[in-house]
């Protein structure tokens, strides 16, 4: 981690600390990085949660694994530097890259040959009045 | 300096995906079908792998992030198990009532044994 | 045979050596003697053939996951837009992709790629295409998916027709 502060005060006001410009960079461009990843993933959770049916919820699961968590592992790349933990942490990030498209196709095709059938066409979420005095199963399939 | 500010990013990282997963714990309860749990549960296993590596680089320690890498792999086989079961309500026979598993079998054996001469 | 058997032994020794990073001669001995083992294994299952060792060109395969990964990212917003809007305005579409793809592990390459751009999953595969669900009726153009499909292809270093 960028831990030390050992970087000394500049002899001269013009001179530039670099190190200290170079650390609060990287502490920038990984903030960034990790807030967006926790929002996509954050976004991705009030999808499966909103949706109408199975196959849409899939599509914001599938949202989630793919763009948050890759933002949120290359922003603690940042943090780690060069060390083992990087390594670590790109080996997370291939295994999630190729591990999340199969599992959610293997659930995908698993609901499929099973019978259950795609709600097509357009959608619009039903305003708050229309959801009041149905039972909460109605929007089950 | 900055490293406290680090910290603090990665406390609200941590919370914001803590909602996420207390969201998706409501879907796993609520869900009308098989395959929506099974959704939440993958979905919840990726937010876990996340929220480790978070962790243990809040610490500083390497742990966090071994247990990450399994965690990813068992999350994936777990899922793919759980799926098998419920649709050949079995884990050992081989996948035999798959439609076209025959014809990959035979593709398979025919690309073996073109490799082994 | 040879080949797909020291490709695997030289990744899962890489594997070794990441996780472990103590390079003491008795700790990577004991990596060898492993990755040895693991080897044999393979070979006495009898999977020691293209699907278990899919090699690649790597440098094309690295250069098509980044422009994967910008295709991932322009994607995501629209996706991220119709599940934030409050009457999430969806259209819920199916379609069929062909796949041009000659090898097993092209066509593998294709589908995963389908499935990891948010809004499009593949959802079946048999001899006339990709059975593909889409999010939004705009992203349910099969012409949309030949660019996809001919880079997916050519990654794995195989000419799509």
């Amino acid at each position: 981690m960028a831990a030390d502060n050992t970087h000394s005060a500049p002899a001269n006001p013009v001179d530039i600390p670099w190190d200290a410009v170079l650390e609060w960079g990287l502490a920038l461009a990984s903030t960034g990085l990790i807030v967006s990843g926790a929002i996509f993933v954050l976004a991705g959770a009030l999808g499966v949660l909103r949706m109408p049916d199975f196959f849409t919820r899939m599509h914001a699961a599938g949202m989630t694994d793919t763009l948050g968590a890759e933002f949120i592992l290359l922003g603690l790349m940042l943090q780690a530097g060069f060390s083992q933990m990087t390594l670590k942490l790109l080996l997370v990030a291939f295994f999630l890259f190729l591990t999340s498209p199969t599992a959610t196709h293997a659930i995908a095709n698993a609901a499929l040959k099973s019978g259950l059938k795609p709600q097509l066409g357009p959608y619009k979420a039903p305003e708050l009045s229309e959801i009041e005095g149905k039972t909460p199963s109605e929007g089950a399939h | 300096m900055a490293d406290e500010f680090l910290l603090k990013v990665y406390v609200a990282a941590a919370v914001l995906m803590m909602v996420g997963m207390a969201l998706l714990l409501v879907r796993l309860i609520a869900g009308p079908a098989l395959y929506d749990r099974a959704l939440a549960v993958n979905s919840f296993g990726t937010k876990v792998v996340l929220f480790l590596c978070l962790f243990s680089l809040m610490n500083g320690r390497q742990d966090g992030v071994d247990i990450a890498i399994l965690y990813a792999l068992m999350n994936f086989i777990a899922t793919v198990a759980i799926l098998k079961f419920f649709r050949y309500r079995g884990l050992t026979g081989p996948m035999t009532s798959l439609p076209g598993s025959s014809k990959f079998d035979r593709l398979r054996e025919a690309r073996r044994q073109k490799e082994a001469s | 045979m040879v080949r797909y058997a020291i490709i695997l032994a030289l990744v899962m020794l890489l594997y070794w050596l990441t996780l472990s990073f103590y390079f003491e001669p008795l700790i990577v001995g004991f990596g060898i003697a492993s990755v040895l083992f693991a080897v044999g294994l393979c070979y006495r299952m009898r999977i020691l053939d293209s699907e278990t060792v899919p090699y690649m060109h790597t440098m094309t395969t690295i250069g098509y996951f980044g422009w994967l990964f910008l295709e991932v990212v322009k994607a995501n917003f629209a996706v991220v837009k119709a599940v934030l809007r409050p009457d999430m305005e969806i259209s819920p579409t199916l379609l069929t992709v062909p796949t041009p793809q000659k090898t097993d592990i092209g066509k593998t390459m294709f589908a995963n790629s389908i499935t990891l751009t948010p809004g499009t999953v593949s959802m079946d595969i048999d001899d006339d295409g990709i059975l593909v669900h889409a999010l939004l009726a705009e992203m349910a153009d099969p012409d949309d998916f030949v660019e996809m499909g001919q880079r997916a292809g050519f990654s794995v270093s195989e000419v799509s027709s």
